[in-house]
Formats: structure tokens, C-alpha cells, sequence
């Protein structure tokens, strides 16, 4: 599917998530935050989308807030599109899990919420992955500080 | 020992039992709890970081060309892939037309990286179901290669031999000739190896049926690479996103649909299969001209995203930058293959014995800084 059909359909389908017309090397689509497990069931049970494959899932701390960022791509059709979700809250940050539909975003949230420190609501088993379970701090934030290990130059 | 155990209602007990981080088939320090009925598993739950060196928070204050000698350290078996990737992802942004010899070397380069990373795992993979000969075999393969890069590059496992714009050097005089009498040679060996382990009854009888993984679930979880490809997820990079020279050679994607142990170790062997016949290809008609592109000594990446993908040795390996417009990246993400294979393995040991959940293991290949980043 190229991206201009990509457009017409996920506006018809969801008349509250922002295309951006940028020239981008994917196509770009912010959803909002509440929004996001019913996009991407949408997205990935559809026959004419079927993007059943997430190769990857990162967070993006922004000065403002945080940018939760997910590739899709479909193993069948290979068409592949980007969902962006700004977590305004830098205090709380929140999001729906989406790993019931993506087995893989199970680890990936627990490395996000790890690193970041975001809260996956209905996430079956929400704990630390990388580092011990009583370490302070969320070292992939930008004002995360360690004075020992890391040397600022 | 009292507290692990839990009462199940029919009268026989669940227990866990800790693997790793220092047992010799995870091949690292990887530690799995496993929750056992008797010798069945019920669960097995990775707990990761023991060498977690965090290196997406370093590359957040180096630069783009100090960055790329951290990727080797990853999956140190796909060393030369990662570098690629990084490269491949920076050039992207900076739109540098790489010479058409760099192109061609990369791509050897990978092949070769390929099949001593297969070799290695062939040898390691005989040796976790109890069979010494095959490591023997496997590292005499493996060692070839590394002299090759050695050669070249000045390393043997860390080579850091890609840099935005080509390559560090151009070829030693000697790599052509060694390259094709190592293929030659290999091309001989190769047939040694099933009939050391492909077609030996013990082997078969371990591996046939064991840890299955169905598509949706190879789909669902992300497993990619070999692992992937034997449960009958179409995913090869080199395939369906073409990078450097692939688009110009002809190989064929290895598919099976069994998605058991055995097409996993299956599709590995096919694809040094078809990474020689890649080399063979390409290594007569290595370009004349430079090997590096000119660029910048500061590289400052345009504003924006840049998402590059390479088939590794272990699956697809994506490299991540966001930039700002500064000279470092302002977030760098690895999206690396053993971590997404790792997921999958609870459900492919599940139900099966300890000894099954090895041999299941071995075949996903998995590289524990590659997982831990």
C-alpha cells in the first residue's frame, strides 16, 4: 500500500490522528494518547493494513514531554508505518500497553519503562529488565544524573 | 528451598530452578529462571542487564565516528554487519554516495562475517547436545576467516573496519587470493558437517519436533533472522529492504515451515550455502577506485529520523538515530535480533524438558551483548 493510501484510509478510519505532510523516510502518524491500543488493533487485525510485525519500539525524551514511537511493518503486504505518541505528562507518563497484540513489545516496554521510566497500564508483568530492581532513576532521561559513572566532557 | 515450591492441584509440585548467568550452554551471562513440573517447563523467564553497558546513553555523547567501534562490541560474531548498519544509517542522513568498491567490499565483508558467525554457532550448537568433534571443526573454519580479517582490518573480532563513506582501508594485496582458496577449501568442509551432525541419528532424534514456533507467533514475537526464517517468516533484509550490493547479486532466501529445532539449525547451514555463492559473485569483480568517500571530519546529521535495517548473522538489526542537528545523536536506539529471539523462547521450551530448552536455545544463536546493548 503506498502512503497516500495509507492517508485516505487511516483518516476515514480515525478522523483524530495527525498525518503530517513531511518528507520523511516513513509515513508518520501521531495518535493521541488514549487512542493508541485502538489504532494499532485497527491497524494490525485489518486485512487491507495487516501491519502484524513491530520491528521496533523506542520512547524519544523531548524537553517537553515524551514521544513514544513504534514501527510497524506487515510481513505479508511489506508496507510499513510509523505510530508516534506524545506523553505530555513528564511527571507520570502513562500509555496503554500494546503488548497483547505485539508479543515482542513485551520486553520492549520493560526496557522503556526501565530506561524512561513510562508506565505501561495493563502490562502483565511491569518490572525493571536491564537494571536491579532497586536502582534510582531512569538513566536513558536527559536530566538523569550519576556523578560516578558517567563524565560529562 | 521450601519457598520455591508451589503445590500444584493434582498433587505434584512446581518448582524453580535458576539457569545462568554462569552456565555454558547460554553462551554468556544470561540467566533464565525456569518453573519446572518434574523435568517439564512450565515458564522460562530471562532476567537480562548482567552485562548491560548502556550503550545507547554513550552514544548520546559521542560522536557519529565513535560511535560505530561501540557496535562491534554487540553482537561481536556480526561485528562487521553492525558497523555497516551504523554507517549505512549515517550516510543516509548525510546523502554521501559511497564508491561502488566500498559497496562490493562491505558486502563480502558481511558474507564472511556471516559464515564465521554460522561456523562458530555450528561448532557450539554440536557441543551444547554433548558432541566435542563439531567445536573442533567449527573454530578450524571460523579461524580462517578471522586471518582474512585479520589481514585487512588489524582485528580479528572487533574489526571497526567501516566508517561513513567506505571503508577504513582498502583490501591487503593478499585478500582475494586467501578469500577464494578459504572458499574453495570451505566449499569441501561444508559437506563435513552434515554428515557429522545433519545426518546423525542422535542428533535428529533431539532436534526434529523439538521447540516449535508457528509463523504467527515467529511474526508476533519479532523473531527474525535463521530462527525466523525456519518457522516461514519471510524476513531477510538483504531481500525485502536491499542495502549495498544486494540488490546486484543472486541469492535465494532460505524458507522453511516446520519452524522446529532442526530448520532452524537447517536454514543456518543453507545459508552458508548461499553466502558462499554471494562471495563468489562478487569477489572477481571487486571495482577499481576509491574506497572511502570523502566526508567531513565532524559529522553533523541533518534534523529528523533515520532508521536503517541489515540482516546480521542473528536476524535484522535496526539502527535508530534521531538527530537534533548536533554532532552527537540526540537519541540512538539499537533494535537488535537476539533481543526479540530471546522473547520467543518461553514460548518455544514450554512444555518441553531442560535438555530440549538447549538445544532450542542454541539454535537461536543468542549473543549476550547483543541482548543486553
Amino acid at each position: 500500500m503506498t502512503n497516500e493510501e495509507f492517508i485516505t484510509i487511516i483518516r476515514n478510519w480515525f478522523p483524530d490522528v495527525e498525518i503530517p505532510e513531511e518528507d520523511s523516510q516513513f509515513l508518520n502518524v501521531f495518535v493521541p494518547k488514549e487512542k493508541i491500543l485502538e489504532v494499532a488493533q485497527k491497524l494490525r487485525n485489518d486485512e487491507v493494513t495487516k501491519l502484524d510485525y513491530m520491528f521496533n519500539l523506542t520512547c524519544v525524551d523531548w524537553p517537553e514531554h515524551f514521544q513514544m514511537i513504534y514501527h510497524l511493518k506487515s510481513s505479508e503486504h511489506g508496507h510499513m508505518l510509523v505510530l508516534k505518541v506524545k506523553l505530555e505528562n513528564k511527571e507520570n507518563p502513562e500509555i496503554e500497553t500494546l503488548c497483547h497484540l505485539y508479543r515482542t513489545a513485551e520486553l520492549h516496554e520493560r526496557e522503556v519503562y526501565d530506561l524512561f521510566g513510562i508506565k505501561f497500564i495493563n502490562h502483565p508483568d511491569l518490572r525493571r529488565l536491564l537494571l536491579e530492581d532497586d536502582w534510582i532513576g531512569h538513566p536513558l532521561r536527559k536530566d538523569y544524573v550519576d556523578e560516578i559513572n558517567i563524565v560529562s566532557l | 528451598m521450601e519457598q520455591n515450591v508451589i503445590m500444584n492441584p493434582d498433587g505434584t509440585q512446581e518448582y524453580f530452578v535458576n539457569m545462568g548467568p554462569q552456565h555454558p550452554s547460554t553462551h554468556g551471562v544470561l540467566r533464565l529462571v525456569l518453573t519446572l513440573d518434574g523435568e517439564i517447563i512450565e515458564k522460562v523467564e530471562p532476567h537480562l542487564g548482567y552485562i548491560h553497558r548502556s550503550i545507547e546513553k554513550m552514544c548520546e555523547k559521542d560522536n557519529y565516528r565513535q560511535i560505530i567501534h561501540l557496535t562491534d562490541r554487540m553482537d561481536y560474531l556480526s561485528a562487521h554487519m553492525n558497523n555497516h548498519a551504523v554507517c549505512l544509517a549515517i550516510e543516509n542522513g548525510l546523502d554521501v554516495e559511497v564508491p561502488e568498491r566500498a559497496v562490493v567490499i562491505r558486502v563480502i565483508m558481511d558474507e564472511l562475517t556471516r559464515i564465521s558467525s554460522h561456523t562458530l554457532w555450528w561448532g557450539v550448537m554440536g557441543m551444547d547436545l554433548g558432541a566435542i568433534t563439531s567445536f573442533l571443526y567449527g573454530f578450524r573454519d571460523h579461524e580462517h576467516i578471522t586471518e582474512i580479517f585479520e589481514e585487512t582490518c588489524g582485528a580479528r573480532l572487533t574489526m571497526n573496519y567501516n566508517v561513513p563513506g567506505g571503508v577504513m582501508f582498502d583490501l591487503h594485496p593478499n585478500f582475494v587470493e586467501k578469500t577464494k582458496a578459504f572458499i574453495a577449501d570451505f566449499k569441501k568442509k561444508l559437506p563435513e558437517y552434515d554428515t557429522l551432525l545433519s545426518n546423525n541419528v542422535i542428533f535428529l532424534e533431539r532436534t526434529k519436533g523439538v521447540g516449535i514456533l508457528t509463523k504467527e507467533m515467529a511474526v508476533s514475537y519479532g523473531v527474525t533472522g535463521p530462527a525466523g526464517r525456519a518457522s516461514g517468516f519471510s524476513c531477510d533484509v538483504r531481500k525485502h529492504e536491499p542495502y549495498s550490493a544486494y540488490p546486484n547479486v543472486d541469492f535465494n532466501e532460505i524458507l522453511y515451515t516446520e519452524g522446529d529445532t532442526f530448520h532452524r539449525y537447517k536454514a543456518r547451514i543453507d545459508e552458508m550455502w548461499e553466502s558462499i555463492k554471494i562471495i563468489e559473485q562478487l569477489i572477481d569483480v571487486i571495482p577499481e577506485g576509491d574506497f572511502q568517500a570523502k566526508t567531513r571530519n565532524v559529522i553533523k546529521l541533518p534534523k529528523g529520523e533515520f532508521y536503517q535495517k541489515v540482516e546480521t548473522a542473528r536476524g535484522e538489526l535496526g539502527v535508530f538515530i534521531v538527530s537534533d542537528g548536533k554532532m552527537n545523536p540526540y537519541r540512538m536506539k539499537f533494535r537488535s535480533p537476539g533481543f526479540s529471539n530471546l522473547s520467543a523462547l518461553d514460548e518455544m521450551a514450554r512444555g518441553g524438558k531442560i535438555a530440549d530448552l538447549v538445544a532450542t536455545m542454541s539454535t537461536l544463536d543468542l549473543v549476550v551483548p547483543d541482548i543486553d546493548r
